[in-house]
């Protein structure tokens, strides 16, 4: 027996849908196998993995909380991946953007006014759109791999925000700790609810996600970036400029992902220390694509990563198993999303030797 | 090589109920075909009609559904395009398949088996080519060559295995009226040492002059069988169309209006190794005017319709002049709404991106010079959905665009209807600049006469269109001036009703003869 791919006459608009849905199902049967292999009981585990975090009100906001980065993150890049425009290093952008808004907390620590706060969340997009510009500008002017180049670009960040920590910026207080001082009240996102800690970086997460659906999905932009995304020669003819596509969808996805890293950092840990992101701006291209790279689909896709987090900690304490859990099912994911978006475009088929089936399959002219 | 095993008359290749579905869709249905040995034999037909489904079955590069094959009258199953080759099938395909920056022989060598040397190979080569009227110089790069030349390496490549059958898919579509010529004594010789060609074409003078017998192909059905020699080309168009073409009215009077479009002294360098550049192109066009430029393929013709369009603008403002006002260094926006439309050659990711809907694909070409029909909330530019979706149905209605579905993506409609459309998107602003480069490029011959007229109309009507074509029969339907572009450069332009086909033929080779000594001195 083999097994044929077969082109479909045109992209099936259902499994355009189902296709997360049987990704995510695959995912979970993996994980079930992963843990029996450990050793554990895979029923317990994945009941402990995916369904104990949401009975727990305050597991519930831990989700709402790790779900915001991973939201505004995915947002920016489905931008970016829509306009064609490979933007890996989200992650840097995010750490650039903590540094940049921890500026007016961290130097000026002794300013106190209400505009600490908007201050620091603008300088924080100023950083993250700043640091996105590096690979936009040698994309746009020497044609380089964005790829590479933003992704290298992280590791400069994630060194830099070491030494900062360590050096220049290592609080006096904190007992030789490499860590910022601690953020004066008022450079701290207020709390939504008072039932837990969610912040407001979780409203903007869903504010920037709706805007940034209404722009694809109404207005010209949006049309130029689906257009540019498809077809660079369609857009030119289109009167369209790809370059300035390169610096637009670089510099949004920088400046969402640089909010999120400061709002992360201001209402999530109140200071800046070595590590500052558990990976949100490398697992937000898990959710880009998982929620097809739609902001809304985003959404749903941001909280339920954010759920393999949570999971991944609860099943840490429950069942001793490494924190790498929860990188697995994230690869695992990332894995069966992209695969199964194969059935979009074509059929599988089971052929069987013996009967006359054409070895060739291609396509009509 | 003498055909052993065929008696006089008896096919050399048979073909009985070939079918092939792709899906539901019958590509063939029920094919019957004989070829005798040492006969020229055509396959007429329409795009679309089955043809290319056809002949890849008969190379083994379809398996066919249903239907047997017959070589020598015994069955045969042809697996892959290297048992068509053992058999002694040889096919010579439309696009061809060669390696730009490799030599002759070395693009030989690699559709032989390993081992053969390549100064072998370049003896062989040279002999036949030399044997069968193709010259051809086997150390010459690909990339130098011209398309002729390109064609006559796949022809020799196919004769290196000396083929009893020789398959020649539209052959003629990238060749000037003489290189064609030079083509036919080929054919001739082939058929004089007793092979048989199959020549693929819906060019129905070459067909009538040059093939013995002819199978015609209709939606995947063979809708006739005759001696081309014995119909008329009305008789011929009928069964591939099966039904009258509508001729192209030329009725009425042009009146002669201002310079709306002009370049001049336009240079513009190549943009890639392989691309051509434009050397001091100057032409005029006035209102009422249609300005046809003929020319091989490949010897500039996108390139200036790049310059023309502002796709890809040049340095010089003066170089090129719409409506008296210099726009050579304004984009494809700023000309537009100096009222100048556009159609690329390029269908599929260039008037149209495939996977979007027909209504997208009319905000493509004018979200800028409909702005306030199209788009509303200012700034933010929000496109008006429902405006859109009446200005695509009307233009759907006025070019006849058939389509499944209210507003489908582009991609599903067929090549003549999108074409249709996308000449259609420009008419309807009534653009008084048109340049259009293929108008009908892969169309089918209903779908190509109303984009002919619709030409011809809105230059009656007062615009200056200019029309870039390698399609001479096109030409002389619509032009009223004519100029040939050839090498990158453009020939003067001259009355429609002054030219022949011959003098046209002359300037598009007279030009490659120049240029030969010069590029050898370069060397």
């Amino acid at each position: 027996m083999r097994i044929e791919l077969e082109r479909r006459p045109r992209a099936s608009a259902l499994y355009a849908i189902l296709s997360p849905f049987i990704a995510l199902v695959l995912t979970v049967i993996a994980g079930g196998i992963m843990f029996w292999l450990l050793g554990k009981d895979p029923v317990s585990a994945l009941y402990s993995f995916f369904v104990e975090p949401l009975l727990d009100v305050w597991s519930l906001h831990e989700i709402a909380i790790k779900a915001a980065p991973l939201i505004l993150i995915g947002v920016g890049l489905s931008v970016c991946y829509r306009s064609n425009n490979w933007n890996i290093g989200a992650e840097g952008q995010f750490i650039m953007g903590a540094i940049a808004g921890a500026i007016v907390p961290v130097v000026f620590h002794e300013w106190h006014s209400p505009l600490v706060l908007p201050l620091m969340l603008v300088f924080g997009m100023i950083g993250g759109a700043l640091y996105a510009a590096i690979p936009a500008f040698l994309k746009a002017n020497m044609n380089t791999n964005e790829i590479l180049s933003s992704l290298m670009l992280v590791y400069i960040a994630q060194l830099f925000l070491d030494w900062m920590v360590r050096g220049p910026w290592r609080s006096p207080e904190a007992y030789n700790f490499p860590v910022t001082r601690d953020f004066a009240p008022e450079a701290i996102l207020p709390e939504i609810l008072t039932s837990g800690r969610t912040n407001l970086g979780f409203v903007f997460a869903i504010v920037a996600a709706v805007l940034v659906w209404f722009m694809m999905r109404y207005t010209l932009k949006g049309f130029e970036i689906s257009v540019l995304g498809q077809s660079e020669r369609a857009g030119r003819f289109a009167g369209f400029s790809s370059r300035r596509m390169i610096w637009f969808s670089l510099l949004l996805s920088g400046a969402l992902a640089g909010l999120a890293g400061i709002a992360e950092v201001s209402g999530n840990i109140n200071k800046l220390q070595p590590v500052i992101s558990p990976g949100y701006g490398f697992t937000a291209i898990i959710v880009a694509f998982l929620g097809r790279l739609n902001p809304l689909g985003i959404i749903a896709a941001g909280l339920f990563l954010a759920l393999t987090y949570v999971g991944g900690e609860a099943v840490q304490l429950t069942l001793s198993v490494s924190d790498k859990v929860t990188r697995v099912f994230q690869g695992l994911l990332l894995f069966f999303v992209l695969s199964c978006d194969t059935l979009i475009l074509y059929k599988i088929r089971l052929v069987f030797p013996g009967r006359a089936v054409p070895a060739a399959q291609q396509g009509a002219e | 090589m003498s055909v052993a095993g065929a008696s006089a008359g008896s096919p050399l290749l048979a073909v009985r109920n070939l079918t092939k579905l792709f899906g539901t869709f019958a590509a063939c249905n029920g094919i019957d075909l004989d070829i005798r040995p040492g006969e020229i034999h055509a396959l007429l037909g329409e795009n679309g009609a089955g043809k290319s489904t056809l002949v890849k079955m008969l190379f083994g590069v379809l398996a066919p559904t249903a239907g047997e094959i017959l070589w020598l009258g015994a069955p045969v199953s042809i697996a892959s395009p290297g048992a068509a080759r053992r058999l002694g099938i040889g096919m010579v395909f439309q696009h061809f398949s060669l390696f730009e920056a490799l030599t002759v022989a070395e693009n030989i060598a690699l559709s032989l088996p390993p081992g053969i040397s390549l100064a072998r190979v370049a003896e062989e080569a040279a002999r036949l080519s030399h044997a069968y009227g193709l010259p051809l110089d086997p150390k010459a790069h690909v990339a130098d060559l011209s398309v002729g030349e390109r064609q006559r390496i796949e022809i020799v490549r196919a004769l290196l295995q000396d083929p009893q059958l020789i398959i020649l898919d539209e052959p003629t579509s990238v060749l000037t009226p003489q290189e064609a010529d030079r083509l036919f004594e080929t054919l001739a010789k082939l058929k004089g040492e007793g092979r048989s060609v199959l020549y693929i074409s819906h060019r129905l003078e070459e067909v009538q002059r040059i093939c013995d017998r002819a199978t015609v192909l209709r939606h995947g059905k063979v809708t006739g069988a005759c001696d081309p020699r014995q119909e008329t080309p009305a008789s011929l168009a009928r069964m591939m169309v099966g039904s009258d073409v509508a001729a192209v009215s030329a009725e009425g009077t042009n009146t002669k209006g201002e310079v709306l479009l002009e370049a001049r002294d336009l240079d513009v360098a190549a943009r890639t190794p392989f691309a051509v550049s434009l050397k001091n192109v100057s032409l005029k066009v006035h209102g009422g005017e249609v300005l046809a430029i003929a020319g091989v393929a490949g010897n500039g013709q996108g390139e200036l319709f790049d310059a023309l369009s502002g796709e890809y603008p040049v340095s010089k403002g003066e170089a090129v002049l719409i409506r008296s006002r210099p726009v050579g260094s304004l984009g494809i926006t700023a000309r537009r709404l100096m009222g100048a439309g556009f159609v690329p050659e390029e269908r599929h990711g260039h008037a149209a991106v495939p996977a979007m809907s027909l209504s997208d694909n009319l905000v493509l070409a004018r979200s800028q010079s409909d702005r306030r029909a199209f788009l509303g909330g200012g700034v933010l530019g929000i496109i008006k959905s429902a405006a859109v979706h009446m200005a695509a149905k009307r233009i759907s209605a006025a070019m006849d665009v058939r389509k499944s579905g209210e507003d489908p993506p582009a991609g599903s409609l067929s090549g003549g209807n999108l074409q249709k459309f996308i000449v259609g998107r420009e008419l309807d602003r009534q653009p008084a600049v048109l340049i259009v480069n293929q108008p009908t490029w892969g169309v089918d011959a209903g779908a190509a006469s109303r984009i002919r007229q619709a030409l011809v109309d809105l230059a009656r009507s007062g615009s200056a269109v200019l029309v870039i074509s390698q399609d001479l029969d096109e030409i002389f339907e619509v032009a009223t001036e004519i100029a040939v572009i050839s090498e990158g450069r453009l020939s003067d332009a001259y009355p429609a009703r002054a030219l022949t086909r011959e003098k046209i033929g002359l300037l598009m080779g007279g030009m490659h003869g120049e240029r030969v000594p010069e590029a050898a001195h370069a060397h």
